[in-house]
């Protein structure tokens, strides 16, 4: 029995030890991330599950919205195959964490771009996937119009979030006072601003219109006051110090925007295997090695395109029925800010 | 017990033989030192290997580290502070800080409400009135059923069930209540009041001195003098006549509707109430079973002969039965006191910014979550180690000092 005791000791050393010194995969892509993607058969991808036009499950239980077809896009490129996905819902404050300590691959829970988050979090935006701004969301019946007339009023929102300091930000500067009511929980927090709790209720405007409109026939009584208040560029996060995952998460939205610019679509995209345009040729894999370069397959962005759609799918799919204009969120050959820098 | 009452033939076997320190696995005591280092050298490398695993990993993904946040500017805004708070201005240390002396405030009072609560439905419960003591029981079995947080769901979805601020229900321009919580009347404080406050607490210790002598009296002679009049001239007639020479000063702070919601007056708001509500009833019936299991620990004897002198069911209860059911009763209540006070954590759900609140949005804006869950451990071992120190020290104060 003393025996066995000091072998059972012995043997904790032993693993305690080697855990540590566990060396990271000697082949591979060259992206610890995709290798475990890979290992595992699926990609795990951090959304909110609450937001309609965002990421919400419809009545069959699918995630339907613009965050999870994000999350479907690059586990199209990194597997070749979207049902590979496994969303992994996140909220507001622990969203980071989770991504930070690799519960999950890459977080797309319409996180606003900043430098502090890019600075302190160790985390990196990969590209935006909407360009939004902070508004106000209150009743009609309180008859307000403008934002600068809520001096003293009480505001729901989300803590933990960017929309919080921009809120502060704006009330700062207009030496105006606000009472904040921070409820974590979106239903909940939501249903603290329906039951008349707070004056109003503040997030993303995308988020608020998708809301009202999510109302139904009571959208007449929530109106979205004029102001946005804030720059708020919703991305897709990865964790810093994995270089080729970010480039393939950057590249697979590249790609579908490029897409919707050569108006290449799940629809048609088989008709441009036979192009002659070197872009479409390189994109879709029949030319080139792009897909090698990102450590994939070469026909990475066709089954992106085939699976999920190219850019304006996507969003014609998930926003366009919530009765969200696209406006700035359009490509840059429309007026938006959506550039695709070449694939070659 | 001494040597001189020990039996003779066993105090050879008691002793065991003195030997030095042999070095073999024979010797129990240097087998008993060797296990103790390995052991302390197993958790003092595990430690270390946990405290520099963590250290590498979080420089690998440039995670910024350490508690130079507390100082910077925090800029998150707090619903409610017993302090005042400005989030362009006070720092991250600050905003801990309002959560830290939130989570006291529903824990303190929270603590005296339930052990209050508690102790009546727990007496209820053993009353021989029938519909009594079958209500008090349908009250402990139905919210010590029901999870915590449900029942805090509950209480906030009720307080938002109240009308707006502009039909407020109030009495007269004493109370408002609507769906932003509770704003009462309330008196502007001035110098005058600060002294009739001393004026109280000299004629509090006025009067404690005053029971001293009229108990030592009547330990002597047998005579019993009313202790009362004492008290009415030292607590409420010396502070009266403190205010009314300062010139009898009376500003009502009346809440005003104003804008948004109301101003002026004491607020309570409905997290804050919702939550203590939950935890004070909840916890309530975990604390009548306890104080139901300790007067049933007194022996049935102790009433009879209670009986027997001649006192009446309610000086039993609070001279003899009470007093002896504390020693059953004090050790499990501190659990209960330690569990109010970690279960105010739940404040999350319903918006009250209590410490793991702010510490949550602490370490997402900041993105420091080791330092912020640190903060939040030692906030719950300080006060959890604090309530324990204290119920232990005064569960020895009235165990059964045995002569």
């Amino acid at each position: 029995m003393r025996c066995s005791m000091t072998l059972c000791f012995g043997t904790l050393f032993a693993g305690l030890l080697l855990a540590g010194s566990q060396p990271a995969s000697a082949q591979g892509s060259g992206s610890a991330t995709l290798d475990a993607a890979r290992g595992r058969g699926q990609v795990l991808c951090g959304i909110s599950g609450q937001v309609p036009g965002f990421s919400l499950p419809d009545s069959q239980g699918v995630m339907r919205g613009i965050d999870a077809d994000s999350c479907r896009a690059v586990t199209a490129a990194a597997l070749g195959d979207v049902n590979k996905v496994k969303f992994v819902i996140t909220t507001t404050q622990n969203r980071f964490t989770n991504l930070q300590s690799g519960e999950i691959d890459m977080l797309s829970r319409s996180t606003t771009w900043t430098l502090g988050r890019e600075g302190n979090l160790g985390l990196e935006f990969a590209w935006v996937n909407y360009y939004d701004g902070t508004g106000f969301l209150v009743k009609a019946a309180t008859g307000v119009k403008s934002a600068k007339e809520m001096d003293g009023a009480t505001i729901c929102v989300q803590p933990g979030t960017s929309t919080e300091l921009a809120i502060n930000d704006y009330y700062r500067l207009n030496n105006m006072k606000f009472t904040p009511i921070l409820i974590q929980d979106l239903s909940e927090l939501q249903g603290a601003f329906l039951s008349g709790r707070c004056d109003a209720y503040s997030t993303d405007a995308s988020a608020l219109a998708t809301f009202r409109f999510s109302q139904g026939p009571k959208a007449q009584d929530l109106v979205l006051l004029p102001e946005i208040i804030s720059k708020e560029p919703l991305g897709v996060m990865v964790r810093k110090g994995d270089d080729k995952w970010f480039d393939l998460v950057r590249w697979t939205f590249i790609a579908m925007i490029t897409a919707e610019e050569k108006g290449i679509t799940s629809q048609n995209i088989d008709s441009f295997t036979s192009s002659t345009d070197p872009d479409i040729r390189r994109l879709l894999g029949v030319e080139g090695d792009m897909g090698k370069a990102l450590g994939v397959d070469n026909k990475w962005a066709y089954n992106v395109i085939k699976q999920v759609g190219n850019f304006g799918e996507v969003w014609d799919r998930n926003i366009t029925p919530m009765g969200v204009k696209r406006g700035i969120n359009n490509i840059w050959t429309k007026g938006g800010l959506q550039y695709a820098p070449p694939i070659r | 017990m001494s040597d001189l009452t020990a039996d003779p033939r066993l105090v050879g076997a008691r002793v065991a033989p003195k030997k030095g320190l042999r070095l073999s696995w024979s010797d129990p005591l240097f087998r008993a030192i060797v296990w103790q280092v390995v052991i302390v050298g197993a958790v003092v490398a595990l430690v270390w290997y946990l405290v520099g695993n963590t250290n590498r990993n979080l420089a690998a993904r440039h995670i910024a580290t350490g508690f130079a946040f507390l100082q910077r500017v925090a800029g998150i805004p707090i619903g409610e502070s017993p302090i005042a708070y400005d989030p362009a201005v006070n720092t991250y240390g600050t905003a801990l800080l309002i959560g830290i002396l939130n989570t006291l405030r529903v824990a303190a009072v929270g603590i005296v409400l339930a052990t209050i609560l508690g102790t009546l439905i727990g007496i209820g419960r053993l009353s021989g009135n029938w519909l009594l003591a079958r209500l008090t029981s349908f009250y402990v079995e139905t919210l010590r059923d029901i999870p915590l947080l449900l029942q805090l769901f509950f209480w906030y979805s009720i307080l938002q069930a109240l009308p707006p601020p502009r039909q407020a229900w109030h009495i007269g321009d004493l109370l408002y209540l609507s769906n932003r919580g509770a704003r009462y009347q309330q008196l502007t404080w001035g110098p005058a009041y600060s002294w009739a406050l001393g004026g109280f607490v000299v004629g509090l210790i006025a009067t404690i001195i005053c029971s001293r002598v009229i108990r030592r009296r009547q330990d002597q002679t047998g005579q019993r003098m009313p202790l009362w009049p004492f008290g009415l001239l030292f607590m409420v007639a010396l502070p009266l006549a403190i205010w009314a020479l300062l010139g009898a000063p009376f500003q009502p702070d009346v809440p005003v509707l104003r804008g948004f919601n109301y101003q002026g007056g004491g607020a309570v708001s409905p997290e804050y109430f919702a939550l203590l509500v939950g935890l004070v009833t909840y916890t309530a019936a975990y604390i009548a079973e306890i104080v139901r299991s300790g007067i049933l620990a007194v022996p049935q004897g102790q009433w009879e002969a209670a009986g027997a002198l001649g006192l009446h069911r309610r000086r039993i209860l609070t001279r003899i039965v009470l007093p002896q059911a504390l020693r059953v009763i004090i050790p499990p209540m501190t659990s209960q006191y330690l569990n109010i006070t970690k279960n105010s954590s739940l404040a999350v759900a319903i918006g009250f910014q209590d410490i793991v609140s702010i510490a949550y949005t602490t370490l997402n804006q900041t993105g420091q979550a080791i330092e912020g869950v640190a903060i939040i451990m030692a906030v719950y071992l300080t006060i959890s180690l604090s309530i324990s120190l204290f119920m232990n020290w005064y569960n020895a104060r009235i165990a059964l000092v045995e002569r």
